[in-house]
């Protein structure tokens, strides 16, 4: 049975009781009023800080502890040698300003990298700084923006068009990028209404961003002609590559027609999630758009590597320095680890276990939305909506009762267009045996929602903690961001 | 050999195609149209073996020119320190670095709590009330502090120092360059390097934000500080500041002079320079709700369990985020630096406040140790501008000329600086040079010596 640390760990500042202050100082060039007088940070022992981290892990569960089916994210295994790869002191230590012929290992790595994502994609040049996905959504939003610009378009192309069923960094990220936000609608299929996309496109647009698979992960089947409505309007396509892990070796979206793409190292290319970031979000371009990437970019001259910034319509710099190096090394090293053909298996597999551990779903509680007759790709997305209405078991419900088997929980609630969704991706990493669990649990979830609702409403158990006040954690009253805020309540 | 996914018999692999419904795992790729399906291999390098692989990246790593074979004095936004083995065994629990963004807080609470921690560390250092668990970095959170500037004020212009990281300064442009305003710089002295007064008096009005850093670029200390926050307050506008984390051992913390919201890079607390990244944008904010609810990121707080008796932690005021507030969210921020906060705080966690004011002397002093040695040299002025710094300055060459210097110098294996032309054309033969606890009494005297056989 799953049972999870329960450990009593104070915060690090509950840990010392005596006074933190330090002394005074006076340094000559130093004049007195800018040296600082206080400051109450606990001093403690290494041990004791080891102590409190290790316990704190403890009370926290990642991919290499069980499967971890978080729609949208990938969450697939990271492999431990690209750890190692990245422990080289040769890049560690190495510093951002250091004269380029210093630095011809690390740029080497990183132009390979650039090349194989251009194949990948299907694109002709690759920026690698976007630091995540959104990052890279954003950058994609200020090229469109300035390709508009340069055909003195600006005026009057301010419309993205985006998907219902995209995630919200799509829309954050236009509307950051000064666009105004046009939604499309999906149609019954889960795909997007074509004739509705006809309805706004026009002179207005600037362009329109896809994740495909979509977050129902369905294949958008007319794909070809979404992007040919776009461009005849005049606007740029924008390929969101969150989903990409399905479709990596059979089929790119440069081939599809897309302008702009960005890919998610830390979803696709297995480096790993930290917990919330360091992610990756490399953005590739056609070559019709390739001159507004951000700069630095990478190249070769046939001797040797260097960053070009002389690129006069770039978008400009997006981030300090060339982007998160390390994470760019462990997605090289993952790529050559695999190449083609195992890169390819890598999507397929993925797209087999989601389809199987749908397949072994009770749909008389797990309802599929949308174009129930079509292959799911990566992922898929259920609604427990009946359940909700009959026992009022709810899609949060069923991701606490998952907790409490060891295992975690799906993405919920997300894509917005589905009542009580669960968005489950389980990549290529889980074995059929995990899957098959999975659905086990998924489906003893369902009956005890009938025969028990109390319990399943009442997990999780096992965690370190009970379920949650959430509302008290963003009531202003009771909201406490803090430790200095806890001394005061 | 790596293996990523278990071989299965072609027996059990079709008793799961059958069980999915489909012959072959081609139908389930039947809706992608065939004219665009890659027909062959795309064209990546063979497949290695994971030794194979191991080799190839030290091979090819092993190209750097690093710390044991040259000398360096390079900071710039990014100062080299020193990461306690204890850091790195933290951040390797793979219970941390292989989870995600904690959005089920009930199996998450260790990562909820370290980021929690590291929020209420940032907001001691720098004398704020709220901290966001990270930005990308620096450059990236001091745009979005001026974007959330705009947002609060509603004006259409900024003022930026001149004497700001150039970097910083250039991603600020592409960040705000969609909202259509105005991003002014207020000039520095010539002669201290500082933020000029008058200058910023000239240039303050209708401004809604003022975004300083301190130390400068120049890595000198902004001693006037207070009195900028009061000129752009009285504008009505928010005074937003760069810090160096370690600095602040030292120096006041841009609370005690007037600071609304505070800026940095956290990546040197607990994370090597990996050629820059991942970095970590450290951003915090006074108390103000007006300002909270603006925040960019995700933002930690302490709550109960429903039986309120347990503490927890989890994510707060989300209504902010893409994720529910979508095209009318505060930014399009999601997966952020996560991990490297957590390296900050169990860096600061073994410091601890003595630890960090020790550290923070230790650097004043090795810096000004340098700069007296290199003032003796002769045809070098150091520090070329007159402000007090702290662990950078500026050294002036008189005559010659800066680059072949600076390229004789790297054929003795030490990279003295950075030239500062490239960014400030008006800074003839000027060099920025970095000193931290990384460099040694020797290194410094190396540097020196270096320095007279060059320039004689």
């Amino acid at each position: 049975m799953f049972r999870q640390a329960r450990w009593n760990e104070p915060l690090l500042n509950e840990l010392s009781k005596e006074e933190d202050n330090f002394e005074k100082v006076k340094l000559e060039g130093l004049p007195d009023e800018v040296i600082r007088e206080k400051l109450d940070i606990p001093n403690l022992t290494e041990k004791r800080v080891i102590r409190h981290f290790m316990r704190l892990s403890q009370m926290n569960f990642g991919v290499d502890f069980g499967t971890y089916p978080l729609g949208s994210c990938t969450m697939k295994y990271n492999p431990k040698i690209c750890e190692r790869i990245v422990s080289n002191p040769k890049l560690k230590m190495l510093h951002p300003l250091q004269p380029q012929e210093t630095c011809q290992g690390i740029l080497q790595i990183l132009y390979e990298l650039a090349q194989c994502l251009v194949e990948i994609t299907g694109a002709y040049k690759a920026s690698l700084v976007p630091s995540a996905g959104a990052h890279g959504e954003f950058v994609g939003a200020l090229m469109v923006r300035s390709a508009i610009k340069d055909k003195g378009e600006l005026d009057t192309r301010r419309e993205m068009i985006i998907p219902d069923s995209a995630h919200g960094t799509n829309p954050a990220s236009a509307a950051m990028a000064g666009f105004r936000i046009v939604k499309v609608p999906s149609n019954s299929e889960g795909l997007v209404d074509i004739e509705a996309l006809k309805g706004v496109v026009g002179k207005r647009t600037a362009g329109i961003m896809l994740t495909v698979p979509n977050t129902l992960g369905l294949f958008e089947k007319n794909i070809l002609e979404i992007v040919s409505i776009v461009k005849e309007a005049g606007g740029y396509t924008y390929y969101d590559g969150a989903n990409l892990n399905a479709l990596i070796g059979k089929v790119r979206p440069g081939d599809m027609g897309f302008d702009i793409i960005h890919l998610n190292l830390h979803k696709t290319f297995a480096t790993p999630h930290g917990g919330g970031g360091p992610g990756s979000g490399p953005v590739c371009a056609s070559k019709e758009v390739e001159e507004y990437l951000p700069v630095p970019l990478i190249e070769f001259d046939g001797r040797k590597y260097y960053l070009e910034y002389n690129r006069p319509k770039s978008i400009g710099l997006v981030k300090g320095f060339y982007g998160n190096i390390s994470v760019l090394v462990k997605a090289y090293a993952y790529i050559r680890l695999l190449g083609s053909k195992g890169l390819r298996n890598t999507s397929e597999r993925a797209v087999v276990n989601s389809n199987y551990l749908l397949s072994l779903l009770d749909k008389r509680f797990y309802e599929v939305p949308y174009g129930t007759s079509m292959p799911r790709k990566h992922e898929f997305v259920v609604s427990v909506g009946k359940a909700l209405r009959e026992k009022g078991v709810s899609a949060k419900d069923i991701a606490k009762a998952l907790i409490d088997y060891g295992v975690h929980a799906p993405t919920i609630y997300f894509p917005l267009i589905v009542q009580e969704a669960l968005m489950i991706e389980p990549t290529e990493t889980e074995e059929f045996e995990e899957i098959e669990e999975y659905a086990r649990i998924l489906n003893e979830i369902a009956y005890r929602a009938y025969s028990d609702p109390e319990w399943v409403k009442g997990t999780p158990y096992n965690t370190s903690v009970e379920r949650i006040d959430e509302a008290k954690a963003s009531h202003p009253r009771t909201m406490c961001l803090n430790w200095k805020n806890l001394k005061k309540v | 050999m790596t293996k990523f996914f278990k071989d299965y018999s072609r027996e059990k692999l079709d008793k799961v195609l059958e069980k999915i419904g489909v012959k072959n795992v081609e139908e389930l790729y039947s809706d992608v149209p065939d004219s665009i399906k890659i027909k062959g291999e795309v064209n990546l390098p063979k497949a290695l073996d994971e030794i194979e692989v191991e080799e190839y990246f030290e091979k090819v790593l092993g190209k750097n020119i690093v710390h044991d074979e040259v000398l360096t004095f390079l900071g710039a936004g990014l100062p080299p320190h020193y990461v306690p083995a204890a850091v790195e065994a933290i951040v390797s629990r793979s219970e941390f670095y292989t989870a995600y963004t904690p959005y089920q807080p009930e199996i998450s609470q260790g990562i909820l709590q370290a980021l929690f921690e590291y929020q209420s560390m940032v907001c001691e250092l720098t004398g704020m009330d709220v901290a966001n668990s990270s930005m990308y970095d620096w450059a990236t959170g001091a745009a979005e502090a001026l974007r959330m500037a705009l947002r609060v004020k509603g004006k259409k212009k900024v003022l930026v120092g001149e004497n700001i990281g150039p970097e910083r300064k250039s991603v600020i442009r592409t960040y705000l360059e969609p909202l259509e305003c105005d991003v002014l710089e207020v000039s520095y002295d010539s002669v201290s390097g500082r933020i000029d007064l008058v200058d910023l008096e000239n240039k303050v009005k209708d401004s809604c934000a003022l975004y300083i850093e301190n130390p400068n670029f120049f890595g000198i200390i902004e001693k006037d500080a207070l009195k900028m926050a009061d000129i752009i307050h009285n504008e009505g506008g928010i005074f937003i500041v760069g810090i160096d984390p370690i600095s602040l051992g030292l120096l006041k913390p841009p609370g005690e002079y007037g600071a609304d919201i505070v800026v940095g890079e956290g990546q040197s607390l607990g994370g090597w320079l990996n050629f820059g990244g991942p970095s970590l944008g450290i951003f915090a904010c006074k108390g103000d709700m007006t300002l909270v609810r603006q925040m960019p990121g995700r933002i930690i707080g302490m709550t109960t369990d429903l039986s309120g008796e347990r503490r927890a932690f989890t994510m707060v005021l989300q209504t902010r985020e893409q994720h529910i507030r979508r095209e009318q969210a505060t930014s399009n921020i999601c997966t952020n630096e996560a991990l490297m906060a957590v390296a900050t705080v169990a860096y600061l966690a073994l410091l601890g406040s003595r630890g960090l004011r020790k550290l923070a002397v230790e650097i004043f002093e090795r810096a000004h140790y340098a700069c007296r040695r290199l003032s003796e040299v002769k045809n070098v002025i150091a520090p070329y501008f007159s402000g007090e710094f702290y662990q950078e300055f500026t050294l002036k060459l008189i005559g010659g000329d800066i680059n072949k210097f600076f390229n004789r110098v790297v054929d003795k294996k030490i990279i003295p600086g950075v030239i500062l032309t490239r960014y400030f054309p008006k800074l003839d033969n000027v060099l920025l040079s970095c000193f931290t606890e990384v460099h040694t009494i020797e290194d410094i005297e190396r540097l020196v010596e270096t320095f007279k056989e060059v320039m004689a």
